[in-house]
């Protein structure tokens, strides 16, 4: 044909000429497609750009395109309806109108799939503008369908189109993050958002029927990133923004309710749990879902089989899980059996050093907050957790001194735990049982709490005043400890550096000779290491 | 004159006024009674009863004295000024005052006599001396004969001393009585007697001093003759004084006693034993602060006197010395006497030259007596071979007696090397400004020459010789501390260097203690904030580098760690702490570091007995990464630290024979960096070692926290993991033996314990009826609580106060200028109406004569 040769002689001017002169020519020759049906050969060319190697001269061709079938899509230059093969195109018995749309919808659609190959270009800038383009192309197809109305009951919607670019952002190879970031703008239209979800589900149920409960790290990821990039509207009023407007009445439309995104975003998120996640995945996914999941859900209690099983799998995830259980329990009426015993037994020396320290001591707060907890229960939390302070970096225990003594405030049964005249004659060894599992059997009323005693001698200073308090009376007030609940060791270090500048700074008066002299009465260094 | 009359009236005023204070007093009429609204016992109101009609006269007479005067002036340009001799003087008597005058009017009438007074002319003087006594003396020698001459207070020489007495002179009494005798005589005769008499005097005396100006000439030339046999004891002494012949033996005795040094009043020679129970009280004392400080007693005034005697002042005394002056004293029974201050000041330049020479000789002998390569010094030509032995050991004792007793004996090989050292280097060093300046100066040499730089650095530079010493040498000490890091951080890192500057860092601590927290505090922030950066990235942080664990180590020699709060030290554990729970380990370098801090950790909190959880925990961590089957364990390690996973099984043994061949080593402290492990077997024995050192480590802190009442519990997951875990069997027999003590002494930790109980309350004590005790303020309530608050409270209200004051008196000062101009304006009017009726009046009998007349002239016709 005379296009092959013309794509040889062109891509002879292409390597010869520069940059400028590629995009000079790109442009060029949209512009003779779109004044003349003559030139049409030429959009050969201009998608033979779109595979270059030049990372510019692909930016030029992904705009030329945009601008080429974006004109053409106005003009209704493209054909509309079921597309025959490209092969039937001569054969079959058609006008030169229909024979030129046809052709023109032909390249249409292969510019599709190389602007979706393009996807996993590495350079980022033509990915955007690969995904801007389409997009671009979505609202004009929506504006203008390729399809006949009839058959898709009066809504235009892309959704083919759409259906791809959501397929290839869940890439199975490929961490999609940015691309993801930057289509969450797209996202914030109520019709691409519907559709997407629905898309996701299809490709998620899809891809992990396949992988036949494997792990796809990657793939989850993507589509963790995209999901969790979903900002659901909260109210049906909300509902403003579209890609494509509707000229029918938008009444019967599913993508114009609340309550259909409501259920595909709740489906969407259920296939996605279904299958089995990656440890870190489970942490982000509780991480956001008591704030930015459980509120969309139109049924909730959904969530709970996710919720307790993630629950049931210990450590930090136990610990996360917390959050949207109580969101359950407390919203949603779910009545959870044996939730304080599981609780306890989630407080775990690692509980002090874990990064979700601050979430779950908040949340402690709140789960005990009730003052109507029976005495043992609470007796036995606060000896566990005084047994587990002896473990604990400064920091965490700034957090549970105040903590342990604010429970013995709320519940001044608990008292006799730092105040117990009756027996003070009688020395005894501590009754409390570390390993038994059930709070109620663990003996914490019975005993003291000596290891606070054990920390009045810690070496922090702040530390030991904390302990000092229970020698006396507690006083009835609680102690505020939302803002020590973030505190690190490092803003202790600055704060204490920061104190006591104005005073003159204590000195050693033992005179040091050598390296290794002991300091502090003893010399310990110097007994185990050598200068060497 | 004005003057007069107002007098006059304002004696009149006193007595009346007097005379009516009290009649006013008494007069209820003019007494107005302020009322009280509460009687308070004990104040004293100045108020209370006023006089308003008498203060009000007052004001007005004040203003008349003062305002109206200034009224009536106003806009003229001339004023009289009053110079009658004690006009306004109040406290001068009426009669005095007329006596005084009539006395200066008859001076000023009998100074113009002097005019004709021939005899008594005026003397010329210069600064009080009278000219012409100069001249003369000048002629004579006076100094010769100043001995005959003293204790005779002549006329002549207290006039020629005290000033020229002219004036007084002339009012002698005889005198006096000479002018009244002969007031009969004319005029002329007067004059002639006079001038015969002048001249007669002044030939006499003229004639006499060239008498005696012959005689001393004479005088001194016998002197000269008989001076020959004399002279041959103090030649020199008479060569002096010809050369300086300005000098006098007493102005030189009178100067030195003056500049000389003074025999301080010192202590009284002391026994060795009351040296040393000073000492022990010293330390005593030092002990108890450090006790109340570790107990956190707030409110401490830590400001301790530095008594701190540096300990290597060998160094430096002698370049001190020759700057600051010395005082007699004792010391360590010892005559301390600086040799140049007995010398006189002609000598001191040369002699100082030649103590040095003396030094430098003395050190240059020794240096070569050892025979050490010492490098041939650039001073040597200055060397001078007369020096006796004598000196030498003088001066050596010398030096030892400045040695402080704190200081530690240095051994004698390390002396020759000091000597040695001293002798290379110059004796004066700029302080470095920048760190690559000090970095230059220090480079190239070995490590006691760096020590000897920096401390003769830090004497030339010695704040009390120069205002910018003192900031110079702070920095010096960052310098300092900068370099250590540098020498730690080298590869093979240079510690023995570090421990030689370790006394260095530690004076120049003990000279700015400010200066040198805020470096390590700097130097803390620094690295903290770096690793929580790393945290924050990666969720875990490496272990620091050997400089930081240096840092750590010099921190706690330099500052004491058993304290409460400290500003350097409390964070520093808190660091360690921080790098014990964050910093995951991976490695035997890691084990290593990790080794060391605990060391550390344990040094910090060993003298107070404070608990620290990460120390038990990284420790428990380290002997679970020795632990072959980790599957089935029943204690739980901490974070960093993990129950099993990669890098686990870091310390278990390769292979069971190892342990047969091991021997106890202490582990190098360059292995927290690099660790070369050639073989299995080294590994192994390494391991052993890491193993060992944990053990002891533990040994250490079971018995620190004994004591502590959960004891047990704090230990507990270790002896579990001590009796069921470790493979204790397939270690040498060494470590079982240490592993058996831990066991033992964990079990000997008391269970069992008295319940907790508060505190008991201290009783309120009852309310007293003491009275409370406010201060007496000059402005109502008591406002603000510090002092410079309450100052300016009061400065306010006083400004208040005075502004009200002064508006009042500034709206009287106007009601009086209106009334006075008032008052004028009335006189005025009163005057013309006055000069009006006049004229009528006048022309009305001008009128009346007139037509008198005419009628007259008419009734004539």
């Amino acid at each position: 044909m005379a296009a092959s040769k013309r794509r040889n002689v062109s891509s002879k001017n292409s390597k010869e000429g520069g940059l400028k002169a590629t995009e000079v020519d790109i442009d060029s020759k949209v512009e003779l497609i779109i004044q003349s049906r003559k030139h049409a050969n030429d959009v050969f060319d201009v998608l033979e750009y779109l595979q270059s190697e030049k990372q510019k001269s692909v930016v030029g061709a992904i705009n030329g395109c945009c601008k080429l079938f974006c004109t053409l899509l106005e003009r209704k230059a493209l054909y509309v309806g079921q597309l025959g093969k490209e092969e039937m195109l001569l054969v079959g018995d058609h006008s030169a109108d229909e024979k030129y749309s046809m052709f023109m919808r032909h390249r249409y659609n292969s510019c599709v799939e190389l602007l979706l190959e393009l996807f996993s270009h590495e350079s980022y800038q033509i990915k955007e503008s690969a995904l801007c383009a389409l997009m671009k192309f979505a609202s004009m197809e929506g504006k203008f369908p390729l399809q006949d109305l009839d058959c898709i009951k009066l809504y235009s919607f892309p959704r083919e189109l759409i259906q791809a670019v959501v397929g290839k952002l869940l890439s199975p190879e490929e961490d999609m993050a940015p691309l993801i970031s930057r289509y969450q703008e797209y996202l914030d239209m109520e019709d691409v958002r519907y559709y997407t979800m629905t898309f996701i589900t299809g490709n998620v149920a899809s891809v992990m029927e396949k992988a036949k409960g494997a792990l796809r790290p990657i793939f989850q990821n993507n589509a963790f990133t995209l999901l969790s990039n979903i900002n659901m509207p909260k109210c049906q009023t909300d509902l403003t923004k579209y890609l494509v407007k509707q000229e029918a009445d938008l009444e019967d439309w599913k993508a114009a309710k609340l309550k259909e995104h409501q259920r595909v975003f709740e489906r969407s998120w259920l296939g996605f749990l279904k299958y089995k996640l990656p440890g870190s995945m489970y942490k982000k996914v509780l991480v956001i879902l008591h704030d930015s999941i459980l509120p969309h859900i139109s049924t909730p209690t959904l969530m709970m089989d996710f919720l307790t099983a993630a629950y049931d799998v210990g450590g930090a995830i136990s610990l996360l899980a917390l959050n949207g259980l109580f969101v359950l329990i407390h919203q949603h009426n779910l009545d959870y059996p044996d939730f304080y015993k599981k609780l306890y037994n989630l407080l775990e020396p690692s509980v002090f050093h874990v990064k979700y320290r601050a979430r779950f001591f908040h949340l402690a707060n709140l789960f005990l907050s009730s003052t109507h907890l029976p005495v043992y229960l609470v007796a036995a939390f606060v000896k566990r957790l005084s047994r587990l302070a002896l473990t604990a970096p400064p920091a965490s225990l700034l957090l549970v001194l105040p903590f342990i003594c604010n429970l013995i405030r709320r519940h001044p049964s608990c008292c006799v735990l730092i105040h117990r005249p009756s027996a003070l004659d009688q020395a005894c060894a501590d009754p409390y049982l570390m390993d038994e599992q059930d709070p109620a059997q663990c003996k914490a009323i019975e005993s003291s709490l000596w290891e606070l005693q054990t920390l009045q001698k810690h070496y922090h200073p702040d530390v030991a005043k904390a302990a000092m308090e229970i020698n006396k009376a507690l006083s009835p007030q609680e102690d505020d400890i939302s803002d020590r609940l973030e505190i690190s060791t490092y803003e202790m270090i600055d704060r204490d550096l920061k104190k006591n500048q104005f005073r003159a700074v204590p000195l050693e008066f033992d005179p040091a000779t050598q390296l290794l002299q002991g300091s502090g009465g003893i010399r310990v260094l110097g007994l185990h290491f050598s200068l060497q | 004159m004005m003057g007069k009359p107002s007098k006059k009236k304002n004696i009149s005023d006193k007595v009346r006024k007097a005379k009516t204070c009290t009649e006013i007093k008494n007069n209820p009429f003019e007494v107005k009674i302020n009322r009280t609204k509460f009687e308070i016992l004990g104040r004293k109101t100045k108020n209370d009863v006023g006089l308003p009609g008498v203060s009000r006269s007052k004001a007005i007479n004040k203003r008349k004295e003062t305002l109206l005067k200034e009224y009536k002036t106003k806009d003229k340009a001339n004023k009289f000024i009053d110079k009658r001799f004690g006009e306004y003087d109040t406290t001068m008597d009426p009669e005095e005052k007329i006596l005084q005058r009539f006395s200066l009017e008859r001076l000023r009438t009998q100074d113009k006599k002097d005019m004709y007074n021939l005899n008594e002319e005026e003397e010329l003087t210069h600064y009080g001396q009278s000219l012409a006594e100069i001249e003369k003396l000048n002629d004579v020698v006076d100094s010769d004969d100043e001995t005959d001459e003293k204790g005779l207070l002549s006329a002549e020489l207290t006039a020629s001393h005290f000033g020229g007495g002219g004036l007084l002179k002339r009012k002698t009494p005889g005198e006096k009585d000479d002018g009244g005798n002969q007031r009969a005589k004319s005029r002329q005769e007067l004059i002639e007697e006079l001038i015969i008499k002048s001249k007669q005097e002044k030939r006499e005396r003229q004639s006499l001093k060239e008498e005696s100006q012959v005689l001393t000439e004479k005088l001194d030339q016998d002197w000269k003759s008989i001076h020959g046999l004399l002279a041959h004891k103090n030649t020199p002494k008479a060569d002096q004084e010809e050369d300086r012949p300005k000098l006098d033996e007493y102005d030189m005795m009178v100067r030195e006693l003056g500049f000389d040094m003074k025999a301080v009043p010192s202590e009284k020679l002391k026994t060795p034993e009351e040296i040393a129970r000073e000492e022990k009280e010293r330390l005593q004392q030092l002990e108890a602060d450090r006790l109340r400080r570790m107990l956190g007693d707030v409110g401490e005034d830590c400001n301790k006197a530095q008594t701190h005697v540096s300990a290597d002042d060998i160094n430096d005394g002698f370049i001190l010395d020759k700057e600051e002056r010395k005082t007699l004293s004792y010391h360590n029974a010892k005559w301390n006497i600086n040799e140049e201050g007995a010398k006189i000041d002609g000598e001191e330049t040369g002699d100082d030259g030649e103590s040095e020479d003396e030094e430098e000789s003395n050190e240059e002998g020794e240096d070569e007596g050892e025979g050490s390569e010492a490098e041939e010094d650039s001073h040597s030509d200055l060397e001078s071979e007369e020096e006796s032995e004598e000196e030498n050991e003088d001066e050596k004792e010398d030096e030892k007696d400045e040695e402080p007793a704190a200081k530690p004996p240095l051994s004698d090989a390390e002396n020759v090397l000091a000597e040695a050292a001293k002798v290379e280097l110059p004796y004066t060093f700029k302080i470095p400004e920048t760190y690559s300046d000090f970095k230059g100066l220090l480079q190239g040499h070995p490590a006691d020459h760096q020590c000897i730089i920096l401390a003769r650095t830090r004497a030339c530079n010695h704040p009390s010789l120069g205002i910018l010493n003192k900031v110079k040498l702070q920095k010096l000490f960052g310098f300092l501390l900068e370099y250590v890091g540098e020498l730690a951080t080298r590869s093979p890192p240079e510690l023995s260097t570090i421990d030689k500057l370790i006394p260095q860092l530690y004076d120049l601590c003990q000279l700015f203690p400010d200066a040198a927290s805020m470096v390590l505090q700097t130097i803390l922030r620094d690295k903290a904030n770096s690793m929580e950066q790393v945290l924050e990235e990666k969720g875990r942080a490496t272990f620091p580098q050997l400089d930081m664990l240096i840092y750590l180590k010099i921190t706690a020699l330099l500052f004491p760690t058993s304290d409460f709060r400290h500003p350097v030290t409390t964070p520093a554990l808190l660091y360690i702490s921080q790098v014990l729970t964050k910093c995951p380990v991976t490695s035997l370098e890691d084990v290593t570091s990790g080794l060391v801090l605990c060391c550390l950790a344990i040094e910090y909190v060993s003298f107070s007995k404070r608990f620290c959880p990460e120390l038990v925990n990284f420790l428990l961590g380290l002997l679970h990464l020795a632990v072959p089957d980790k599957t089935s364990t029943d204690y739980s390690v901490v974070p960093p630290f993990r129950q099993s996973g990669k890098s686990s099984g870091l310390l278990v043994l390769s292979s069971l024979e190892s342990s047969q061949t091991w021997s106890k080593k202490t582990l190098p402290l360059s292995a927290t960096q690099k660790l070369k492990l050639t073989s299995d077997l080294e590994a192994d024995h390494y391991r052993l070692s890491a193993v060992a050192t944990c053990l002891e480590l533990l040994k250490c802190c079971s018995s620190l926290y004994s004591e502590l009442p959960s004891c047990s519990q704090i230990f507990q997951p270790i002896t579990s993991l001590l009796s069921k875990h470790l493979p204790i069997t397939t270690y040498p027999a060494a470590l079982q033996e240490v592993h058996g003590e831990i066991l033992a002494a964990i079990s000997m930790c008391q269970t069992s314990h008295p319940p907790l109980v508060f505190e008991k309350k201290k009783p309120i004590p009852l309310k007293l009826f003491t009275p409370k005790i406010v201060q007496v303020l000059d402005y109502g309530k008591k406002r603000g609580c510090s002092k410079a608050e309450r100052e300016e409270e009061r400065l306010k209200h006083k400004y208040k106060k005075e502004l009200k004051g002064a508006l009042r008196e500034v709206r009287k000062d106007t009601r009086f200028l209106a009334r006075e101009k008032l008052n004028e304006v009335m006189g005025r009017d009163l005057e013309r109406k006055r000069k009006v009726k006049q004229l009528y009046g006048s022309l009305a009998t001008q009128e009346g004569e007139w037509r008198a007349l005419k009628r007259r002239k008419n009734s004539r016709h």
